[in-house]
Order: C-alpha cells, then sequence, then structure tokens
C-alpha cells in the first residue's frame, strides 16, 4: 500500500490546517486522585493498590486536596477562568484499564476554562486559545498475552496492574487552531513545548514525555482557503517533542492525498508510529461512543474558595517564557547561546549557580561543559549529573580564591559527581591544593633550574620564552598542584630576568 | 408513550454487556418503563426556582491531605480476583473498544 505523498509546500499551498491538542498531565502528587496509595513511577505489579483505586465494593473516593490545588494553578497559568463550583463525572465504559468499568472525570463542568498560553514560534508570539483543563484519573496498565507480538490483536489474555489506576491526570484541551499554514507542525510542537515548560515550573509534574507523565494527542484537519474546517482526526500515541511535530505534518500530507483524490477524510483516532513517521488508523467504531457521563455520586461538587484561588494566584512563578527573556538579558547572551543553555535543561541550574554567588560566565562554563559532557555520556538528565549549583558554586569559589586552577577543578568536580562530597572536603582528602606554600614552591623551582643548567642559562641570557620548559618541570613535581603563573614569576625572578 | 424504547434496552444492554434475549428485552424494556415512568413523576413538582440535584448531602469541598496511606499487599488485591498471572489480574481480551482519557 504506497501511495505518492505530494510536497509539503504544495500542501500548504492549497489547503489550510487547522490543529488542536490534548495533553495528559500526571501529576507529581504522593497519592493518587481518590486514595491514599503512592503514585511512585515503576514498582512491583498492584503493589500500589487498595479498596478505592480496585474499586470494591463499599469503598468510597475522597479527592486529593494537592490535585486540586495544582489543577487549579495549571489552570491560573494557563490564564483559565476558575470554576465556582464544579462536579466530577462517571465516564463509563468497558475496558479493563479500569477496574470500576468507569473512570471518574469531568464532563461539562471542568475546573478550569477558557484561557491561553502564548508560545514563540521563529521569534513571533503565537496565542494558543485553551478550551477547559479538567482533573480526572489515570487508568491501569494493560499487557497483550498469548499473541505472537504481544500487541492487542491476537492476544488472547490481558494481564493488569493497577498501580497507575487512579494517578491525578490533568487534561488541557487547545481551542481549534486555524491560521498557522505551514508552521501548524512547528505550533503544535512549540506549544507542547512550553506547556510542559510552564507545568514543570510550577512544579507538579516531572512532565517527562518518555516515561508518560506527559502524553499527547494531536488533532489535525485540512480546508481549503475559504471554506469551512474539514473533518479532523485525532492522532494518539505521541510520545516525544519531535514526533508531535512529525504526526502533525505526516496527518497533514496524508490529508492532502486524500482529498486531492476526491475523497473524504473519516473522523477517526488514528496511531502515530515513531519508526516511520506515519499515521494508521485505530480501532473503527462501529457505533457513536457512548459513555453515558453523569454526576460522579460519590464524590461532593468542588466550589474552589475565591481567596483560596487568589492565593493560589498570587504564589504563581514567573512564567518560562518571560523568565527565559529576563535571564538571557541579565547574562548577556545571545538568542543561540541562550538556546543552548535552554536545550541543555540548564536554566535553574545556571539560576540556582549564579544565585550562590557565582558569575553566569562561569557557571554556564560548567553546566555546559564539563558537567553536560558527563550527563550526556551516562545518559542522565542534567539535573541528575550528581552536582548541585551549590556545590558548583563552592568549587567556582575555591577556583577564584587561585586554591584550584581550571585542571584541578576538573578532578574536584569528578569527584563531586562520584559523590565523595563538597568541593573542599575533596581538595582537602584528594590533596588537590594548588601549592600556595612558597617555601615549598620555591625549592621546587630551584630544584627545576639546578636539573635543567642549559635551559636556566637560557632564559638568564634572555630568552624568556625558554622558561617554559622550567615551568613544565615544577608543574610535574608538583603534580599540577602549582599556580602556573605564580611558578613562571618565581622562576624569572630566581634567573633575574624580566617578565 | 414508552419511556423507554426496545432498542435503547438493547444499546444499554450492549454497553453493560449483558446477554438479554429477545424475551428479555421485551420485559426488560416493560419494567424500566415502569419505573422510568414513576421517576418521572419527580419532574411534575420541578419548578424553576428548584435547581437540579445531583447529590442529596448539602456538602462541598470534601478534600483529604496528600498522605500515604498503607493499601493492600498484592496478595490480598489479587485475592478476589478470578484468574491471576505475574502478580496481575488476568482477564479475556478486550478487542474494539475506546480507551479512557
Amino acid at each position: 500500500m504506497t501511495t505518492t505523498l505530494p510536497a509539503y509546500d504544495e500542501v500548504v499551498a492549497r489547503y489550510e490546517p487547522v490543529i488542536g491538542l490534548e495533553t495528559h498531565v500526571e501529576l507529581g502528587t504522593n497519592t493518587k486522585m481518590w486514595c491514599g496509595c503512592p503514585t511512585d513511577f515503576g514498582g512491583e505489579p498492584n503493589t500500589r493498590v487498595c479498596p478505592v483505586c480496585l474499586g470494591l465494593p463499599g469503598s468510597l473516593p475522597v479527592a486529593n486536596k494537592a490535585a486540586i490545588e495544582a489543577t487549579i494553578r495549571i489552570g491560573l497559568a494557563l490564564n483559565c477562568s476558575i470554576a465556582e463550583w464544579c462536579r466530577f463525572a462517571r465516564k463509563n465504559y468497558f475496558y479493563p484499564d479500569m477496574p470500576k468499568n468507569f473512570q471518574i472525570s469531568q464532563y461539562d463542568e471542568p475546573l478550569c476554562f477558557d484561557g491561553y498560553l502564548d508560545v514563540e514560534v521563529n521569534g513571533e508570539l503565537v496565542r494558543i486559545g485553551i478550551e477547559r483543563v479538567h482533573l480526572e484519573e489515570d487508568t491501569g496498565k494493560t499487557l497483550h498475552v498469548g499473541g505472537a507480538t504481544g500487541r492487542i490483536h491476537g492476544a488472547t489474555e490481558s494481564l493488569v496492574d493497577y498501580n497507575r489506576a487512579g494517578i491525578p491526570l490533568v487534561e488541557i484541551v487547545t481551542k481549534p487552531i486555524p491560521g498557522t499554514g505551514a508552521l501548524a507542525p512547528e505550533v503544535a510542537r512549540a506549544y507542547v513545548t512550553e506547556l510542559r515548560d510552564v507545568i514543570r515550573s510550577l512544579g507538579v509534574s516531572d512532565v517527562r514525555m518518555e516515561e508518560g507523565s506527559l502524553r499527547c494527542d494531536v488533532n489535525t484537519s485540512l480546508n481549503k482557503p475559504g471554506e469551512e474546517w474539514g473533518t479532523r482526526t485525532e492522532t494518539k500515541n505521541v510520545n516525544s517533542l519531535r514526533s508531535v511535530e512529525r504526526a502533525v505534518r505526516s496527518e497533514m500530507l496524508r490529508q492532502a492525498s486524500v482529498l486531492d483524490a476526491g475523497g473524504k477524510i473519516t473522523q477517526e483516532t488514528r496511531h502515530f508510529h515513531e519508526d516511520t513517521g506515519d499515521t494508521t488508523p485505530g480501532r473503527s467504531k462501529e457505533t457513536a461512543t457512548d459513555y453515558r457521563y453523569f454526576p460522579e455520586p460519590d464524590l461532593v461538587p468542588l466550589a474552589p474558595d475565591t481567596a483560596w484561588v487568589a492565593e493560589l494566584k498570587a504564589a504563581l512563578p514567573e512564567l518560562p517564557r518571560l523568565r527565559r527573556k529576563r535571564i538571557q538579558q541579565e547574562w548577556g547572551l545571545s538568542d543561540l547561546d541562550m538556546q543552548s543553555v535552554v536545550n541543555a535543561g540548564a536554566v535553574e541550574l545556571i539560576e540556582a549557580t549564579v544565585a550562590a554567588g557565582t558569575t553566569p560566565a562561569a557557571a554556564r562554563k560548567w553546566w555546559l561543559g564539563e558537567l553536560s559532557r558527563r550527563a550526556n555520556e551516562t545518559g542522565v538528565e542534567l539535573a541528575d549529573v550528581g552536582a548541585t549549583p551549590a556545590q558548583v558554586a563552592e568549587l567556582q569559589g575555591l577556583v577564584d580564591a587561585g586554591k584550584l586552577n581550571d585542571k584541578l577543578a576538573r578532578a574536584v568536580l569528578e569527584g563531586v559527581v562520584a559523590g565523595e562530597g563538597s568541593p573542599t572536603e575533596i581538595m582537602t582528602n584528594r590533596g588537590l591544593e594548588v601549592v600556595s606554600d612558597t617555601g615549598a614552591l620555591t625549592a621546587a623551582v630551584d630544584d627545576a633550574i639546578a636539573a635543567n643548567p642549559d635551559v636556566a642559562d637560557k632564559v638568564r641570557s634572555g630568552k624568556i620564552a625558554a622558561a617554559g620548559a622550567l615551568v613544565g618541570a615544577v608543574m610535574k613535581t608538583t603534580r599540577g598542584q602549582a599556580d602556573a603563573k605564580t611558578v613562571r614569576e618565581l622562576i624569572l625572578e630566581r634567573l633575574g630576568a624580566q617578565g | 408513550m414508552a419511556a423507554i424504547s426496545r432498542e435503547e434496552v438493547a444499546h444499554l444492554a450492549r454497553l453493560s454487556r449483558l446477554a438479554v434475549t429477545e424475551e428479555e428485552l421485551d420485559t426488560f424494556a416493560g419494567q424500566l418503563d415502569v419505573i422510568l415512568q414513576s421517576v418521572a413523576q419527580v419532574g411534575e413538582v420541578t419548578a424553576a426556582d428548584i435547581p437540579p440535584t445531583s447529590h442529596s448531602v448539602p456538602l462541598t469541598n470534601v478534600l483529604r491531605e496528600d498522605v500515604v496511606v498503607p493499601g493492600l499487599t498484592p496478595q490480598e488485591a489479587l485475592s478476589g480476583a478470578p484468574d491471576a498471572e505475574e502478580q496481575r489480574f488476568r482477564v479475556p481480551r478486550i478487542l474494539d473498544e475506546d480507551v479512557a482519557s
């Protein structure tokens, strides 16, 4: 089944895309949405379950205050109105990923609604309308067995782990986004990126797409200029920022080829494939989905106190986009340099290091240099590399005080990452401090002069450059722990030459 | 006029995964109709100044603190399951159904 897809340029010349995004964010609360079971990622199957999240008869859910608060904060950060009164709703469906046979969600009364998020695309601001932000619960994980492929098709049984069932899940839905033209894929990516950064800045989720704590569905439709919006498809299984961009683009190309051939777009769920970048149709629905939503009888309505909401609003952190602008200015970075800081995930780390008393340039040097390299090598996030901003600031303080030179500082940093202690402790324990004892240094200089009489004579006769060999010899005997500049001055002084 | 049609009962039965025979459809449609007609009488006394009630207790904001409470062991959790494997609930495969969220 090979169809030749039209060129992207031609597609956007003939059609206008309308996109929309539904994003699910797992909150980083200690406990689940309706019960006190822990939410840690991973863990042995069915070790974080109780009668409530297993839907056992007689159990009653009680809403997690921290999850409600986190959702309101997300809504406020996205410029939403907060409902004065709203209810949870039962979404009924028959699938074993929820043991209750329904999911507690919100229907026509979302907790937050009607907001926006400004995102930057190619230096231009694009305002993305936010339709709603609501709270629901995550599902369990099913493992399909009995078939050859492990996928649902061909499987004969499913094994279910309910550790994830009931973890608070926030759904953020955009309004339809028309008018982005050829930039639609980039706008989609920029939105999810910015949304991720906003949520991360609120500290309410670790928003890791690879671990599934941020998940994205992408709606795409095409219409001819001046005509009504086309039929949209919903692409699921989009698990990275890059995939968000690719999914929109590939769906635009596919829909254009169908429309070009006089065909019609079917409203359906499609699945994105990371390996090929294509989408394929999901299970077709013979009948319209009927979730029979009704107000959740086991949970009383929510009526967030106005004063509480105002308090949460006042305590919102500076938004990432504005913060980046301010920091870039303060640090005097070019757009490109700032981008590399952002891409390395180093903004907060550098900021904290600067706050601990280091110059932006020095802080940036350590985080983007030695530590980024280390993080890349070991495949961890920069924040998890093993060094804290306070330790980096302490290290730089030792350099500034002349106790460490660059080479020694790197050795100390290695010790920090290896968990050997604070920079000062490591310097002392490993004996890495710059030799500042002039007596010991003079002795080393005298030894070097005595061992290299020819070189010493050259320096005495005015060939200052020859002193380098003597500096090298001293550095060798002090195992690199001398300050090269001081050594050089001492040598010249002993040989009666001028530097 | 009946408050619920035979087709609607069949639809609900399908959604609920209940195997209902043709005769049962007639029986249930009749019974459900009586129930719905009875409940509909409530609508006759409601007025514009009475808001729809979804909860019988006049409470809002019943919340709990975000504190871990011990739950069940996997053995306890699986003790009532018809079948289990690899410490997981074992169920027949389900196809052609939409997954939540």
